[in-house]
């Protein structure tokens, strides 16, 4: 049969179903598939709290969203061009996002009475038989149905087979943007390779959806979208957890410290505890813990004894950890702590994201407790800013704070890979013995830069004691004098303050150096606010982006850049916690933009919103 | 005066070589000062060079131990000296590693941590000094102290039921179990080199005179006086013998304890013999935890209660690393690659 191929620039889709449903694997098999094609890709995973919510119900919707783009892209997409619904509540939650004109892929048998009920619609009332999808093309199969039908020479039980219907919906959107299926029938392969029957079955449903596009006539049209026009290279596809523990691996080698994580499972941060412990081969040591505490105090052992001591969690697992965190400042050894942020307080929105702890890393602690502060503002970049803390955190003994948030670390985009040639140098040295002219070993004797030598025990001749009581300047003895205690804090703030030196001055990632509106981002938000100020530059407006990966202490040129514009914007997915330290630290009048709600601000948001601040300055000034 | 230069090995070390230039500021007459003295006596005698020891503690008296200690040392966070000796173990097999606590630090703040350090098996040795109250903060009970005891912070009676800390021990499966005190330097000596002897985790509780608040609360097990009647020290092959010329002998009489007179026609062999390698036995031995005042009250065993082996967490941990680096080679650039790539010209 003849087909059409209609060539697109951007697709943003959209898989929803029932938890149970499989959407995840789907959503990062038709990602990895993309990917290989040399589109620019962006994604959005969103799931529900509970492992299993209660099947068919809203809560129990997990959603998988990607972009892709022949362009460069920098979010997954403010609305939807394709929403494929499992069932009813899966179109119930998403179809506010869906485009006009936009396309809902259904499976029909999502919507009986019982699934319609679930989802709250009224009695009687079946949105895919009334009118009320009028404005969207929908496309209804039973894929529930041809599922079966496919495996209907299984010996399986009828619940397994339904197993297979995500891989059904995979091979029909495999055929709509005529793609091969290699990659995933490898994964298959991998993943089921000892249970013949699940395989099979797998493969099976995947090639029936592919067919089933393919021979049916109701289809004519095929979407391609050209590869995208990046910076040449090599790359592949990956997600912010992962580039964070390849971050801290190519640390360990490039260092030559091996890596101790200690630490407790939490959401969203457990799969680097998870990918680490897969890579032992790398001499990485994996401690899951009792608790909290015990992982960053487990970590805090492993350091003192010479290693790379890591602990990671989330907000609440870093309210846990305050007492440990001063402990590590005072005895001033390396040390990272990653805190992959969700929505708080208190137990919160474990698995929504936001931008909750910059306040909590910053001052959570008893005491003047200053701790370097780093964030990764792309899941890629979890890669490079995790590389940073590690460096900071070894050649300034000190320990650092290392920000992700939900959003990025499940999120996933294609990553330039590095190679490890590439990789910077991070300088460890221990001290080895007495040096010249010295009778006693002094612990807390500084270099230039403030910072103490590590001399970790088995070394003769340094044998000495540190701990959490203040300590007397240079000795390390424990000290109660007024007069010392006022000069180890001040010390302790101007060591940090001393990392301004080591690392790069602020850049503008976009538009003019002086002008009306700086948008100043951290972490995340650097995707929507770079899409929303390049289209503004496009526009005409005076607008510049600068994104913050350095918290703590700020790049030494910050305060010049501030003082550039007009107005200061600074959009958080928080109440405002960067703003408070910007106004605190430079005395500037910023303006914020605050999202609250646990999801990304969108770009149409975002460019109103800094529209507003450029005609309201406008208007004042032709007053 | 602190030596600072490192001995060579072969080099006899004395206590004094472990000695630091700080003034010890226990309170004068604490039990605290006999338990630095014998482990200043005991190190030097193991056959490990000085600079590979390393002493953490937590929070409270016993605590400011790796002080007075000239080894590494580190003072950490209250509770925490067990968490942070598991991670410096696992990094650092090769060290010596001891970690001093109190009643409070470990079986209160720090519970959680010392009975997940004990069932993970560090080679590490745990020193417990249970004086039976809180003395840094001045005087309120602890986890350890006894039903109806008056205290600043019970001043109407405790109506906390205590930890038996060795049954706690052994319901965490500890591979070392024992129970020693602070006047008794001789049998303190024989512990801590048992401690260190054991390839595992050594649960030692020591006995220890708080005199400022709660003096005297061992006192029936460490009198002259008293002391042959009350304790019972415990030696693996030989039977449960105890008083003043040795004339009383426990029998096991199914499950149930039964003190004998050996002068009354009772003979030895009747009498339980000391395995240490018996866990139904040492559970009892444990159990063995009678109040004093008690008419017709068991005498309280010293000694080692139970040792038994088992793979250490961090002997685990290096051959896992190690079959996983022969299994495959770690290369980064590979790994950075991962499995499917693509080239944008
Ligand atoms: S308060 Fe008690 S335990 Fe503490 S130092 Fe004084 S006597 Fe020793």
């Amino acid at each position: 049969m003849e087909r059409k191929q209609e060539v697109l620039q951007d697709v943003v889709i959209k898989f929803a179903g029932d938890s149970g449903d499989g959407m995840q694997l789907t959503g990062t098999q038709f990602t990895n598939n993309t990917a290989l094609l040399g589109s620019d890709l962006s994604t959005f995973p969103d799931f529900p709290a509970e492992i299993r919510a209660p099947q068919g119900t809203l809560p129990g919707v997990s959603g998988y969203q990607l972009r892709f783009s022949s362009d460069s892209i920098y979010t997954p997409g403010d609305s939807l061009d394709v929403l494929v619904a499992m069932n009813a509540a899966a179109l119930k939650t998403n179809l506010k996002n869906l485009k006009k004109g936009g396309k809902i892929i259904v499976n029909t048998d999502g919507f009986d009475t019982k699934n319609l009920r679930l989802a709250n619609y009224p009695d009687g009332v079946n949105p895919i038989e009334d009118e009320s999808l009028q404005g969207y093309e929908v496309i209804g199969m039973d894929i529930t149905k041809m599922t079966r039908e496919a495996l209907k020479d299984y010996q399986m039980g009828t619940k397994e087979k339904d197993r297979a219907k995500n891989m059904f919906v995979l091979g029909f959107l495999y055929w709509m943007y005529g793609r091969d299926m290699n990659n995933t029938e490898k994964f298959l392969e991998e993943k089921f390779g000892r249970k013949p029957d699940i395989l099979e079955s797998n493969l099976k449903a995947l090639r029936a959806g592919y067919n089933y596009g393919d021979t049916t006539e109701t289809f004519t049209t095929q979407y391609k979208v050209e590869k995208a026009k990046i910076e040449a290279g090599s790359y592949r596809s990956i997600m912010g957890n992962q580039a964070l523990a390849y971050g801290l691996i190519a640390a360990s080698v490039k260092s030559g410290l091996t890596i101790f994580l200690g630490t407790y499972p939490i959401t969203p941060a457990s799969d680097i505890l998870h990918e680490l412990s897969k890579q032992k081969n790398f001499g990485i040591k994996t401690f899951q813990a009792e608790d909290e505490i015990a992982g960053i105090s487990a970590a805090i052992g492993a350091s003192y004894g010479g290693h790379l001591g890591v602990t990671t969690t989330s907000g609440p697992g870093i309210a846990l950890k305050s007492e440990a965190m001063g402990l590590a400042m005072m005895l001033e050894i390396p040390l990272v702590i990653v805190d992959v942020q969700r929505g708080g307080p208190s137990t919160g929105l474990p698995t929504k994201t936001e931008q909750s702890d910059l306040l909590q890393a910053y001052y959570g602690r008893n005491g003047e407790s200053p701790i370097p502060v780093i964030s990764a503002s792309t899941p890629s970049d979890c890669f490079e800013a995790v590389y940073e803390a590690v460096r900071i955190a070894v050649e300034h003994m000190t320990p650092v704070i290392f920000l992700s948030d939900g959003y990025i670390a499940n999120g996933a985009e294609p990553w330039k890979y590095p190679s490890s040639n590439d990789l910077r140098t991070i300088h460890v040295s221990y001290k080895t013995e007495l040096g010249h002219g010295e009778t006693k070993f002094q612990p807390y004797q500084r270099d230039e830069n403030l910072v103490r030598p590590w001399a970790i025990p088995g070394t003769a001749g340094l044998e000495h004691r540190i701990g959490g009581l203040e300590k007397e300047n240079i000795t390390g003895n424990v000290s109660y004098d007024p007069e010392n205690h006022q000069l180890m804090v001040k010390i302790r703030q101007e060591k940090v303050d001393k990392i301004a030196l080591n690392i790069p001055e602020q850049t503008l990632d976009n538009g003019p150096e002086k002008g009306d509106v700086l948008v100043l981002g951290w972490g995340s938000t650097y995707g929507v606010i770079k899409t929303a100020v390049e289209s503004l530059l496009k526009e005409g407006y005076s607008v510049a982006h600068a994104h913050l990966r350095y918290l703590r202490p700020f790049p030494r040129n910050l305060g010049e850049i501030l003082r550039n514009y007009k107005t200061v914007l600074i959009p958080e997915i928080n109440n405002g916690q960067l703003i408070k330290i910007i106004r605190d630290q430079y005395l500037v009048d910023a303006k914020g933009y605050n999202k609250i709600m646990g999801i990304p601000i969108t770009k149409t948001e975002l460019v109103e919103e800094i529209k507003q601040l450029t005609s309201s300055r406008t208007a004042t000034a032709s007053i | 005066m602190e030596t600072t230069t490192a001995p060579a090995p072969n080099i006899t070390l004395t206590p004094k070589d472990f000695a630091t230039d700080q003034e010890v500021r226990w309170c004068p007459g604490c039990g605290d000062y006999s338990i630095l003295a014998q482990v200043q006596k005991v190190m030097p005698t193991l056959g490990i060079p000085r600079e590979n020891f390393a002493i953490i503690s937590g929070i409270g008296c016993s605590s400011r131990f790796p002080y007075y200690m000239n080894v590494f040392g580190m003072h950490s966070i209250h509770g925490r000296a067990t968490a942070i000796a598991s991670g410096l173990k696992a990094a650092r097999p090769d060290l010596s590693v001891w970690i001093v606590t109190g009643d409070g630090d470990s079986l209160s703040i720090g519970g959680n941590h010392t009975i997940h350090l004990l069932r993970r098996n560090f080679d590490v040795n745990i020193l417990l000094f249970n004086n039976q109250i809180y003395g840094l903060t001045k005087g309120q009970y602890s986890p350890t102290s006894e039903e109806n005891k008056i205290t600043k912070s019970t001043p109407y009676g405790s109506i906390d039921h205590p930890f038996n800390p060795l049954a706690l021990a052994m319901g965490a499966d500890a591979t070392f179990i024992a129970r020693s005190m602070d006047r008794d330097p001789k049998h303190l000596q024989t512990m801590l080199s048992r401690s260190h002897a054991h390839h595992g985790a050594s649960f030692l509780e020591i006995y220890q005179n708080c005199n400022i608040f709660n003096d005297g609360a061992f006192e029936v097990f460490t009198e002259k006086s008293s002391k042959a009647n009350e304790s019972l020290f415990l030696e693996h092959g030989q039977p449960l013998v105890f008083g003043a010329n040795k004339e009383k002998g426990i029998k096991l009489d199914g499950f149930n304890l039964i003190v004998v007179n050996l002068n009354e026609g009772h003979s030895v062999d009747e009498l339980w013999v000391h395995d240490e390698s018996d866990l139904y036995k040492a559970q009892i031995l444990t159990r063995m935890f009678d109040d004093p005042k008690l008419e017709h009250h068991l005498p309280r065993p010293f000694g080692v209660f139970y040792q038994a082996i088992r793979p250490t967490y961090e002997d685990m941990l290096t051959q896992q690393i190690q079959h996983a680096k022969d299994k495959k080679v770690a290369d980064l650039d590979k790994l950075l690659r991962g499995n499917e790539v693509w080239n944008i010209a």
